[in-house]
């Protein structure tokens, strides 16, 4: 079977086309489906495996980063949403995808606000105190994610929002931590490396470094970087003095997703 | 007639009478073309009405017409018989692209933007615009609509574009200006500079388009009058090029509602400003970039549904200017009670001039309406039916059915007089500095005062708060090398992701060369954008140029003579080289007079050159930051003792009287040879010699790279005699390159440059030092490149 993906659209959204491409990459049939189609009924979530929130603006991030496009789908999308996590499907949200994510309370989905759809973390201003586009290494953690299942140690990927400093209080870091949920930190490209990472390196002051969490179950997931930004080798920076393989480090992440649909719902 | 409409009297008015209406109105019309109304109506037998008027004085502003460049100009200089020149446009521009005939130019100077072909499914749209009057008052609001106008001038072109890349060109008074220097009623360069780079960034992030290319000048004399030059790319399906009115279409508008704000936009950006402009807010536009990203959603779907025939945006004039061009050749009719309106309250004329954001016109066949209003519907965006498009040859405008406004179509687009005016010029005469070899041996202090004079200073800070990754396609970024810092000469992307064919956007602009010569200025930004193409794999043979004028007031002969040198030089040098433009804007009297003391000023007269090339094949652009030590770096092309103008006589306080002239012939060759070696893979790193000349240049490429390099200035071929180490190392002769080469490819590199004055120069170290030998080999530069990097990235940090 080839797998659906979703992706999910809606007035400010901007990334859906290369995310698009990612998945189409990958070996996945997509979608572009404007949420309005979902709530109109026109399009089902159960005939996908993937839903994706790309990254963006939504609705202009007016108020503050997502929140707007949270609610909406809090209040209009809940039983469908509800009913597609618990088919054990998958849930990706990159940058805007993310603090979608992260304000509707299906990320970090520890202490069963999953559910009750409550936030407990969130996506605050760049310590920085601006928009910022630049590229960040990360480390990959051992985590349950799926979509990070047997990936490189070390990432290479751009970041590029003003709003993506992850902080949560103290006990749901350590819960994050003691329930392996935290998939990438930022860090500054070298290997060994376990202290707080610096400005620029981590580009947004986030809490222990964290740029990219999933829930409980591995199979909602939810990042700051753009792994739909670097498929082949051309999107480096710095492609013209260093050797690299042809296909690029984000590209593994959508395939992770096709491998797992496939093996799961065949 | 509706107490909502007055007349304007003006069948008996006299001549103070007419130029008091003018005046009043913000009008902008002068003596000559309010006496050409005044005819027209009187043949009528009647006044017009303050549509009619403000229709009229919107469709014959500078803003909309270019009446400047379609005078007649009686241009003379000193000792010279004076020259009828009729119509810049035609006679420099036009004719250049003409007289090219690229066969890959499939719409030049009648659509929203120029449209040259990509590949075999989509051809490219490129249109650059300035929203420079707006910005000085409001910058925020002023540059993000600037944004907003030039990537609905994409969407406006063919049956609309998909945008895909912006470029932003700023020119702002000095950021050190002291504030009880600054101009009356004009605001700090730096708050200038902040709200115009932050109102760019807001919108231009939002549409999820990324900002790959730019650059940022300062001269004080842009304090008062700052210019913001917007420029967007689009991707067009090939058989999506084409557009038509029929009589019966439905006019339909798409987008955001109408409100007061942006009346008199059109007319307001004809005028000079001076210390109570900042006054006049509701003529700046307010910008909400989610509304027209909506509108991009919906209409390139409707597009590829086929559901209309012709499209524009509502920029300058609004409906007025949308609806009139739409409907030039047919006729028109519209109500103007149906337009959705933002609140209560606005009379006939306002409703059809605003300039409200995020508005476009269609035109649909009416068995597609339905269709195009599902599509709105989904893509919440508001889409009304406005009135159709008639065979009456007629502009008819209804409020609540009576009619407010009935114009010949012939008369409001054929009726404006020609101009007649009077250019002159007269070579000026600078101090001239001598070399300063007799003073000093060390110039390692003038390198990094040069690498933190602001216009060469690292422009990190701002680049990196536009996104330039969005969309996937950026594959040359705006920020190469090894720690991603270094000064890119151009920006490619790849439009389709996966395909490895290319669009490369490059600019060039030199405004301080027009303080010897507006002549020189043109041909050396035309020749610095083509150096940017070639410099990361482009060629000449695929690129296509804009241009952008930003001048002072053309009706005061001085200012003219400039405009026309610049004019032929766009001519001369576009024509040698084979680069046809293929749209252009222009933005005049960028002026400023005090009230007070009558001081007036003028922005130096500055050209931006934008270009566009599209490259067969990714996989051989090159980028400038050096790759590996021992390389050899050559200099490619002749150095000249051309300081007049440049950065290094700016720092000592002199203009100086020879500027770097454009030999084409040479330029051409040495272009095109050193492409081909590029194109051929035996070139590492290639960056432009411009602003600082070769010491800049060999700078940025070293600490970009994270190499030292050692040089020696004995091997820099010259065109003639130069004795003065200064002169070589920061001369900006045109047509020169720096490249890192190899030592395996320096006989093959070599052969293949073979009459090309070439020299190898030293090469990359491994250790940090940058050293520079002058011609007697002593040690003329001794720095490292951290102190350089720290000198070049400091000044613009935050």
């Amino acid at each position: 079977m080839r797998p659906k993906a979703l992706i999910l659209r809606t007035a400010g959204t901007n990334c859906d086309m290369e995310t698009d491409v990612a998945f189409q990459l990958a070996g996945a049939d997509t979608d572009l489906v404007h949420i309005q189609n979902i709530i109109s009924g026109n399009k089902c979530l159960s005939n996908y495996q993937i839903l994706a929130i790309p990254g963006g603006f939504s609705y202009g991030d007016d108020i503050s980063a997502g929140i707007l496009l949270a609610v909406e789908m809090k209040h209009k999308l809940r039983d469908a949403i509800h009913q597609f996590v618990s088919d054990n499907k998958l849930v990706i949200g990159i940058c805007n995808g993310f603090q979608v994510l992260i304000r509707m309370g299906l990320l970090p989905g520890i202490n069963g606000e999953k559910s009750e759809l409550s936030q407990s973390a969130t996506l605050a201003m760049n310590t920085s105190a601006k928009f910022e586009c630049r590229w960040v290494e990360l480390n990959t953690q051992q985590s349950a994610c799926i979509f990070t299942k047997g990936i490189k140690s070390q990432l290479y990927l751009p970041v590029a929002h003003a709003e993506g400093r992850f902080t949560a209080p103290e006990n749901v870091l350590a819960e994050l931590e003691s329930n392996k949920q935290v998939v990438f930190r930022y860090n500054n490209g070298k290997k060994y490396h376990s202290n707080r990472t610096e400005y620029p390196f981590n580009p947004n002051g986030s809490d222990a470094d964290i740029a990219g969490i999933c829930d409980n179950t591995g199979r909602i997931f939810g990042l700051m970087p753009h792994p739909e930004r670097f498929l082949t080798k051309y999107n480096h920076p710095r492609w013209t003095r260093e050797d690299l393989p042809n296909e690029g480090d984000g590209l593994a992440i959508f395939k992770n997703a096709v491998d797992y649909v496939k093996a799961t719902f065949s | 007639m509706s107490t909502k409409v007055n007349e304007f009297q003006i069948l008996n008015a006299d001549d103070d009478e007419l130029m008091r209406i003018s005046r009043k109105g913000t009008l902008s019309l002068n003596l000559d073309e309010m006496h050409a109304i005044q005819k027209h109506f009187a043949s009528l037998k009647r006044n017009p009405t303050d549509v009619e008027l403000e229709t009229i004085a919107q469709t014959w502003s500078e803003h909309c017409v270019h009446k400047t460049f379609k005078s007649l100009i009686l241009y003379s200089e000193e000792g010279k018989e004076t020259e009828e020149i009729d119509g810049l446009f035609p006679t420099y521009i036009q004719r250049a692209t003409e007289v090219i005939n690229k066969p890959w130019c499939v719409s030049v100077f009648s659509d929203n933007a120029g449209i040259i072909e990509f590949d075999e499914n989509y051809n490219l749209v490129f249109k650059v615009e300035t929203h420079n009057h707006p910005s000085a008052i409001e910058p925020y609001g002023g540059a993000g609509t600037g944004i907003g106008g030039v990537i609905r001038d994409s969407l406006g072109t063919g049956l609309g574009a998909k945008p895909i890349l912006n470029t932003d060109v700023f020119c702002f008074g000095l950021p050190d200006t002291p504030y009880d220097k600054l101009p009356k009623g004009t605001l700090h360069p730096k708050r200038v500079f902040k709200g115009v780079v932050a109102g760019v960034r807001d919108y231009g992030n939002r549409m999820g388009i990324p900002t790959a290319n730019g650059a940022i000048l300062f001269d004080a004399r842009y304090t008062a009058n700052p210019l913001v030059f917007c420029g967007n790319v689009g991707l067009i399906p090939r058989n999506r090029c084409d557009k038509s009115v029929e009589p019966g279409d439905l006019i339909v508008a798409i987008g955001g509602r109408t409100g007061r704000d942006g009346i008199h936009g059109a007319t307001f950006s004809s005028a000079e400003l001076d210390d109570t402009s900042e006054n006049l807010g509701s003529v700046v536009q307010i910008g909400n970039p989610i509304m027209e990203k909506k509108i991009v959603d919906a209409l390139l779907k409707a597009r590829d549904h086929n559901l209309f025939r012709s499209i524009t945006d509502c920029g300058a004039g609004g409906f007025s200017s949308a609806v009139g061009e739409m409907g030039e050749d047919t006729g028109a009719e519209v109500h103007l009670e149906r337009v959705p309106l933002k609140y209560e309250g606005l009379a006939p004329w306002e409703i059809w001039l605003s300039e409200a954001q995020e508005r476009m016109v269609i035109a649909v066949p009416p068995e597609n309406l339905d269709k195009l209003m599902e599509i709105c519907d989904a893509e919440m965006v508001e889409a009304t039916v406005l009135g159709s498009f008639t065979d009456s040859h007629r502009l008819q405008v209804f409020y609540d059915g009576e009619i407010v406004a009935d114009l010949d179509m012939k008369f409001l687009h054929k009726g404006l007089p020609q101009h007649i005016k009077k250019a002159t010029w007269q070579p000026p005469q600078h101090k001239d500095m001598q070399s300063r070899d007799k003073i000093t041996e060390d110039y390692t202090d003038d390198l990094c005062q040069l690498l933190s004079s602001p216009n060469i200073a690292s422009k990190e800070s701002v680049i990196r708060q536009y996104d330039h990754e969005v969309q996937g396609g950026v594959v040359v970024k705006p920020l190469v090398g090894v720690n991603n810092d270094g000064p890119s000469d151009a920006c490619i992307a790849t439009p389709i992701i996966g395909s490895e064919k290319a669009v490369i956007v490059a600019n060039g602009i030199n405004p301080k060369y027009s303080d010897v010569d507006a002549y020189i200025s043109a041909a050396s930004a035309i020749d610095e954008a083509l150096r940017n193409v070639i410099a990361v794999g482009g060629t000449l043979e695929k690129t296509a140029l804009l241009d952008n004028f930003c001048w002072g007031n053309p009706d005061k002969p001085d200012r003219l003579g400039a405009l026309v040198r610049s004019a032929k030089a766009c001519y001369d040098i576009a024509t040698a080289y084979g680069t046809p433009y293929i749209s252009g804007k222009d933005s005049l009297y960028n002026e400023y007079r005090d009230t007070t003391t009558g001081e007036q000023r003028a922005i130096p007269s500055t050209l931006l050159i934008s270009a566009i090339c599209v490259m067969p094949d990714i996989s051989k652009a090159i980028t400038m930051d050096v790759k590996s030590r021992d390389n050899l770096i050559y200099v490619v092309g002749n150095t000249y003792a051309e300081l007049g103008g440049s950065h290094y006589f700016d720092i000592h306080g002199y203009i100086g009287n020879i500027a770097p002239i454009v030999r084409t012939s040479d330029g051409k060759l040495t272009m095109e040879t050193l492409s081909s070696a590029i194109n051929h893979g035996l070139v590492r790193s290639c960056h432009d010699c411009s602003e600082g000349g070769i010491a800049v240049a060999a700078a940025e490429m070293a600490f970009a790279g994270g190499f030292g390099m050692t040089l020696n200035l004995s091997n820099v071929p010259t065109g003639e005699d130069i004795t003065g180490d200064d002169f070589l190392l920061f001369s900006e002769s045109n047509s020169r390159f720096l490249v890192e080469i190899e030592p395996k490819n320096q006989t093959t590199y070599e052969e293949h440059m073979e009459g090309i004055p070439i020299g190898c120069i030293g090469k990359v170290t491994d250790s940090p030092e940058f050293i520079v030998y002058g011609l007697t080999q002593n040690c003329v530069v001794n720095s490292s490149i951290e102190t350089l990097k720290t000198a070049w990235q400091t000044p613009l940090h935050s």
